[in-house]
């Protein structure tokens, strides 16, 4: 057995003519977060599926915790987890009930079912809420009985795609913990998501841009290996200077935060900040400080997805 | 043994969410008897009234004394006097009249004919109930004829118009089980999957280890009661309210019911796999109801379709089942001889159930 849950060759996925995944290579180790960071459309989801064998892919190989993909896709069900982007457990039926259910499905013996059911009631603080329907949860209970019930059989390898677009700041903080409780058991998780806060999170992250990696990497990795400069930009003028950088061939992209304008700049660029600042001179315009700053997983992710020039 | 829990855990869940869905679990109950309190009691009711026109073209006392024999039934009610019978028909196409009765100038003479009928009944045929009053009115006209020859041939000779099969009203109960079973049976399954396709759920189940072909008899399992509840329902009610006759036995009735239950459950399943939205399955399943009703014997009879109709019929489970449920019911037959027919429903459920576990894919591509 390798040190790899998830490994990915050259895997495409076309829908007609539109490329939803583009030679995509991927190497996952066992034990940790792995991210797919990426706008919508992006190919997250379609990647999670044929992963998980839901979707045969037109091209390249897959091998899941030793099983090729997509003929061994049934075996590999009883490893493996699966929490849908939109929540597909019964909303008519309790909480409680759909746990059952779930252990039913995967054939756990009476005993141990009863048992794990008490322990993930227990764990996802779902006490309180065991006799009432699925349907009348909040969007964080709802992601933590799905989260219980997908981990109920004791995955080795958890699929989770986009588990928290309908989860506030503080629940997505505790839902966050609880995958860290299952990678420190020996879980692999692999997760999908478009939120900067969540992908920081992760010990690796793969940016998907068209169906195509554009940057894999740690988080502080690809803060280090961004291949742009940030300079910050104070003026009184933010959106005319913004405009007016955006058309510059060194400038890749503008973002403004309150006052100050977030400018990403060209690597070739030696002095960055005085690039931008003489271009805002020389078209009459106010600026008040340019400053170079330390790039974000944001600056990241911008600049995987929307640079100009191809990233190296 | 895991196929059977797992197939038990869906069948435990099917079993929740229905009887948490009031709506549907009423209509389980209310189904059938409202069905059969309507069908029942149309069939039921006596006809009196009947818009009627006499083409009297004897002229004697004989016709006069019938004619008024007629009226007094109150099944007639003469609104016109006509002088040919060409007219009746006219009258009848219209919309006018329901019957028509034509008695011909030599109508004292035929009376004493015992080979030849005296007069005509025009019936329209186009409503079964007016069928059922023929019989009545031949019954009274069949006085006239003196003694020795009251009784053979009839004095009245009926002729149906536009349906030529007189049927007998116990025929509509044994076959609206079929109908209410077709209507139920079939929509329930239909939607099962799709619903759940479209909820999400299906995402779900999809990536467990739950097996194609344990999910789809677990999503029969409990129809199969449903369906039984109600073939009682109208078993009950039919027996309690209309008389309706049980010739064979019980045990038959219930086994060629449930062979029925299931073949429409599997055809239900498979429109299941084959729609995407619950509109798509609702639109399949009257695209086959409507034909099951129309052309199965249930409201016409088989016999007088032409083939093509004949051969959609025949692919339809209802067809067989109308055929062994009137069997057992109204004729007495046993299993043994409506064996043909319970192979072919059987039979259907073979395909059905195969094409729908080979048309489910546990894949979303």
């Amino acid at each position: 057995m390798t040190d790899l849950a998830i490994q990915a060759h050259d895997l495409c996925k076309t829908f007609g003519k539109v490329k939803a995944v583009d030679m995509l290579n991927l190497e996952v180790p066992r034990s940790r977060i792995y991210g797919f960071l990426g706008p919508n459309g992006s190919g997250k989801t379609t990647a999670i599926r044929m992963l998980c064998g839901l979707l045969t892919p037109t091209a390249g190989d897959i091998n899941v915790l030793g099983y090729s993909i997509p003929d061994e896709a049934e075996a590999l069900r009883l490893k493996v987890g699966y929490m849908t982007q939109k929540f597909s457990l019964f909303e008519d039926l309790t909480v409680t009930e759909n746990l059952q259910f779930m252990g039913d499905i995967y054939t756990l013996e009476r005993k141990l079912k009863n048992q794990r059911i008490g322990l993930a009631i227990e764990r996802y603080e779902l006490g309180k809420l065991a006799k009432q329907r699925a349907g009348t949860l909040s969007g964080g209970q709802k992601q933590r009985l799905a989260l219980a019930a997908s981990t109920l059989h004791g995955p080795d390898l958890l699929f989770l795609d986009e588990p928290t677009s309908a989860v506030d700041p503080e629940n997505r903080r505790s839902f966050w913990e609880a995958l860290f409780d299952l990678v420190d058991e020996g879980t692999t998780i692999l997760v999908s998501t478009h939120y900067m806060d969540e992908a920081e999170r992760c010990h690796a992250l793969a940016i998907l841009d068209k169906g195509k990696l554009v940057a894999e990497g740690s988080p502080a990795e690809l803060q280090e290996k961004i291949q742009a400069s940030i300079v910050i930009v104070e003026s009184d003028e933010p959106r005319k200077v913004g405009k007016m950088l955006e058309e510059q061939s060194f400038v890749h992209s503008t973002a403004q935060v309150g006052n100050v304008l977030r400018v990403m700049v060209s690597i070739d660029q030696a002095s960055p900040e005085i690039a931008v600042s003489d271009a805002i001179s020389r078209a009459g315009l106010n600026v008040k400080r340019c400053s170079i700053a330390k790039p974000g997983l944001e600056d990241v992710f911008v600049a995987a997805t929307r640079m100009k020039k191809t990233p190296a | 043994m895991k196929s059977l829990q797992r197939i038990f855990a869906i069948v435990v869940k099917e079993v929740r969410q229905l009887r948490r869905d009031r709506l549907t679990f009423g209509m389980i109950v209310g189904i059938p008897v409202i069905q059969l309190l309507m069908f029942g009691y149309a069939i039921n009711m006596d006809v009196r009234h009947l818009n009627a026109a006499i083409a009297d073209m004897s002229g004697t006392s004989a016709s006069r004394q019938l004619v008024m024999d007629l009226s007094e039934t109150q099944i007639i009610n003469v609104v016109k006097q006509v002088s040919s019978a060409d007219e009746l028909e006219h009258l009848m196409r219209q919309g006018e009249i329901s019957v028509g009765i034509y008695i011909p100038p030599d109508f004292d003479r035929r009376l004493q004919q015992p080979d030849r009928s005296a007069m005509q009944l025009l019936v329209d045929g186009s409503d079964t109930v007016v069928q059922g009053a023929a019989a009545q009115l031949a019954q009274v006209a069949q006085q006239a004829r003196t003694s020795p020859y009251n009784d053979r041939p009839p004095i009245m000779e009926i002729r149906t118009f536009y349906n030529p099969e007189r049927r007998s009203p116990v025929n509509t109960v044994p076959g609206l089980i079929g109908v209410i079973l077709t209507m139920t049976m079939i929509l329930f399954t239909a939607v099962a999957i799709v619903r759940e396709r479209e909820r999400g759920n299906l995402e779900l189940l999809i990536t467990t280890p739950l097996k194609t072909s344990e999910l789809m008899f677990a999503k029969i399992i409990p129809y199969v009661f449903i369906g039984l509840i109600q073939v009682s329902l109208v078993l009950l009610l039919g027996h309690l309210l209309f008389h309706v006759p049980m010739a064979g036995s019980l045990l038959d009735t219930y086994i060629i019911t449930l062979v029925f239950i299931v073949a429409n459950l599997a055809l239900g399943l498979l429109i299941s796999t084959l729609a995407s939205t619950q509109f798509q399955a609702m639109q399949l399943t009257f695209f086959i109801l409507l034909p099951s009703i129309l052309l199965s014997g249930f409201m016409f009879p088989f016999a007088g379709m032409p083939r093509p109709a004949q051969i959609i019929a025949e692919a339809l489970p209802l067809t067989h089942f109308i055929r062994l449920i009137r069997g057992v019911m109204l004729r007495g037959a046993s299993l043994q001889e409506l064996s043909g027919e319970l192979l072919v429903l059987g039979g259907f459920i073979v395909v059905l159930m195969t094409l729908a576990i080979l048309r489910f894919s546990k894949r979303l591509d």
